[in-house]
């Protein structure tokens, strides 16, 4: 498998269109155990994520990355900024200098973005947060070939587990276990983050187009 | 050890309500305490409930000097975007800390202590001690 700078700009371009579409469902679920804010955070920052880089084209994949987290550090207020935007940034350094990237490379952004994700939020797996789905789709990458619906079912499938968790972390923990049945907002929106992955390859794993 | 002669640590109070911000600067006005400044870094750039990177960095920018700048803040994320406000200011390692305290009885004792010419490590520890303080203890 190899994901080429454009094929991860469609990626980046694919999330958006997931987050407006899924905008009032997200902050549907924060309503519940949070703020209530995490889909309009999300549609904003990615939509200004888009605006950024939508005209330009990137001759490496680092630098689209590091674009895509500034501007979400820069524009979504919640912890949906700090967090994406370290995610991104981390995988950005992995991600330097590579036109193309291949699946071990990949999987080492991944990798690096989720070392991000817990230093940010000192989050583990378990704490019915993001890192439940980012966590899976590590281990999927590291040890499978690439594929569409066996990413996207391995994403919806750690999202849908968060449900039975009770949070740990965030606004949600003050929701102890009332937050228990419940998905957790944060991996809802990391779940379309891989669907939006997964249109951006084909059956073969390669880029397509 | 105290700072000597003039430069005072600073103080950022980081809040995702603007007014929020504003209002304990306006509360922690009521010390007075001389030469030290306490500034507002709260909501976002949209004036949103949420923090802003740009507007603590910017805000870290202003106040600083040779003795610091203590950030105070309210919830979870707030936190996180003053992590990361710190780490983009590599020229000021070390000189921008962060303290773990309530907002506001925190924001107070800080400015209390740097209006005494405390060190920004000093002021930080005092702050984190209202975490214990029982309020009403007679």
């Amino acid at each position: 498998m190899q994901l080429t700078v454009e094929a991860l700009q469609r990626w980046i371009i694919n999330t958006n269109e997931k987050m407006q579409e899924n905008k009032e469902y997200l902050s549907e679920l924060d309503q519940a155990i949070g703020d209530g804010d995490h889909g309009h955070n999300m549609a904003r920052g990615f939509q200004e994520v888009v605006n950024k880089i939508e005209d330009n084209s990137f001759e490496e994949a680092g630098s689209l990355f590091k674009q895509v987290a500034m501007t979400l550090i820069s524009k979504v207020g919640g912890a949906a900024g700090p967090l994406y935007g370290t995610a991104f940034l981390k995988a950005s350094e992995q991600w330097k200098e590579k036109t193309t990237i291949d699946q071990e490379t990949f999987g080492k952004g991944i990798e690096a973005a989720i070392a991000g994700i817990k230093t940010r939020g000192k989050a583990k797996e378990g704490d019915k947060t993001m890192l439940d789905v980012w966590g899976p789709v590590h281990t999927y990458v590291t040890n499978q070939p690439l594929e569409r619906e066996n990413l996207k079912k391995t994403a919806k499938e750690a999202m849908e587990k968060t449900k039975e968790m009770k949070a740990k972390k965030g606004r949600a923990a003050y929701f102890g276990e009332k937050s228990i049945e419940h998905v957790d907002p944060g991996a809802y929106s990391s779940y379309l983050v891989f669907e939006a992955l997964a249109g951006s390859i084909t059956n073969e794993g390669d880029a397509n187009g | 050890m105290k700072v000597m002669p003039m430069a005072k640590v600073s103080i950022v109070v980081i809040s995702h309500s603007k007014q929020l911000a504003e209002g304990i600067v306006e509360l922690v006005s009521q010390t007075k305490q001389k030469d030290v400044i306490v500034a507002a870094a709260g909501g976002t750039e949209e004036e949103e409930i949420g923090t802003s990177v740009d507007i603590i960095t910017k805000t870290i920018n202003e106040v600083y000097n040779e003795a610091g700048v203590l950030l105070l803040f309210d919830l979870g994320s707030a936190f996180m975007n003053a992590e990361l406000a710190a780490e983009m200011l590599p020229d000021m390692e070390g000189s921008v800390q962060i303290a773990d305290a309530p907002i506001v009885e925190g924001t107070y004792i800080a400015a209390v202590e740097a209006g005494l010419g405390y060190s920004l490590e000093e002021v930080k520890n005092a702050a984190e001690k209202a975490k214990t303080w029982k309020k009403m203890d007679g």
